[in-house]
């Protein structure tokens, strides 16, 4: 990877780290009041996170031939099958236990917040035994 | 006003700002490197520095491993950035009990790897590509998810 694409994809990364933290999303707290019906602020979060990449997704590939460090632009097509549908369904899950989902886990580190080592250990835990199991 | 103050007891301006930030992340990283950018993955791909199995050896996770360390390491420094410029570094301790965050952690990395995506990964970027497998991810992890913490708390008020 070339300095000026880890340069990006850092920024981008701390932008995305930054709206998350701004948003108070990084609080378990905040997610659960969402989940529990007390305070609809997820909604907005997420209204207008996937406003905004679903303007970049449609038009930079319409207006640029190539992205701008790197030669072309990926896809990441889901499908809907028996894992998407059991994993989801437990993620959802772990999600109401403790109010943390991947990119909290890791954004919440930079705020001190050390509690988050258990959820993000959790997390990857289960990546592991998920992927031992996997064929 | 009386129904924003219900909906958002804790105001709402933060939150909108908040995810058009998160969704200018995401956008940037597509603009700059091409790069469909969920958080869930990393979770796989870091472990295929460990691991042998032929699982975690998949070209994908590879390939990707390194972006997605990095882009995990800026998510850190931009809440570092929050943290001390915006909060003061006012403390940001969870009361959510430990079994609670390591249990939920595990079926949260569990669930999300299964399934190909998290609230970013499905919620995100696949809603922000209009992938309709995803939004049945986003309705069932939602609810689920409702069920779950609403259910705890009639358990563990």
């Amino acid at each position: 990877m070339s300095a000026a694409r880890v340069l990006a994809t850092l920024l981008a990364g701390a932008l995305f780290g930054f709206g998350l933290s701004f948003s108070t999303m990084i609080r378990p707290e905040v997610v659960l009041s969402f989940l529990r019906f007390q305070d609809f602020g997820l909604m907005l979060v997420m209204g207008g996170a996937v406003a905004v990449v679903l303007i970049a997704y449609k038009l930079a590939p319409r207006l640029l031939k190539r992205p701008l460090l790197d030669d072309h632009f990926h896809e990441h097509p889901s499908v809907w099958n028996r894992d998407t549908a059991v994993g989801a369904a437990l993620f959802g899950v772990g999600w109401g236990i403790c109010g943390v989902c991947p990119g909290p886990a890791i954004a919440g580190l930079g705020t001190g917040n050390w509690s988050l080592l258990w959820a993000l250990a959790g997390i990857a835990l289960g990546a592991l035994v998920q992927g031992m199991r996997a064929k | 006003m009386n129904l924003a103050l219900s909906l958002f007891p804790l105001g709402w301006q933060h939150y909108l700002v908040g995810g058009v930030l998160i969704g200018a992340g995401a956008a940037l990283l597509f603009v700059l490197t091409g790069r469909i950018g969920g958080m869930s993955t990393v979770f796989s791909s870091s472990w295929s520095y460990l691991v042998q199995r032929p699982f975690f050896q998949q070209k994908r996770f590879v390939d990707s491993r390194g972006w997605r360390l990095v882009y995990a390491l800026g998510l850190i420094l931009g809440a570092l950035v929050w943290w001390l410029g915006i909060a003061g570094g006012a403390s940001q301790a969870t009361a959510v009990p430990v079994w609670q965050l390591l249990i939920g952690g595990f079926f949260v990395g569990y669930g999300a790897r299964l399934g190909n995506g998290c609230t970013s990964g499905h919620g995100i970027c696949g809603l922000g590509s209009l992938q309709w497998p995803s939004l049945l991810a986003v309705l069932t992890f939602m609810a689920t998810a409702f069920l779950t913490a609403n259910l705890m708390m009639r358990v563990m008020p």
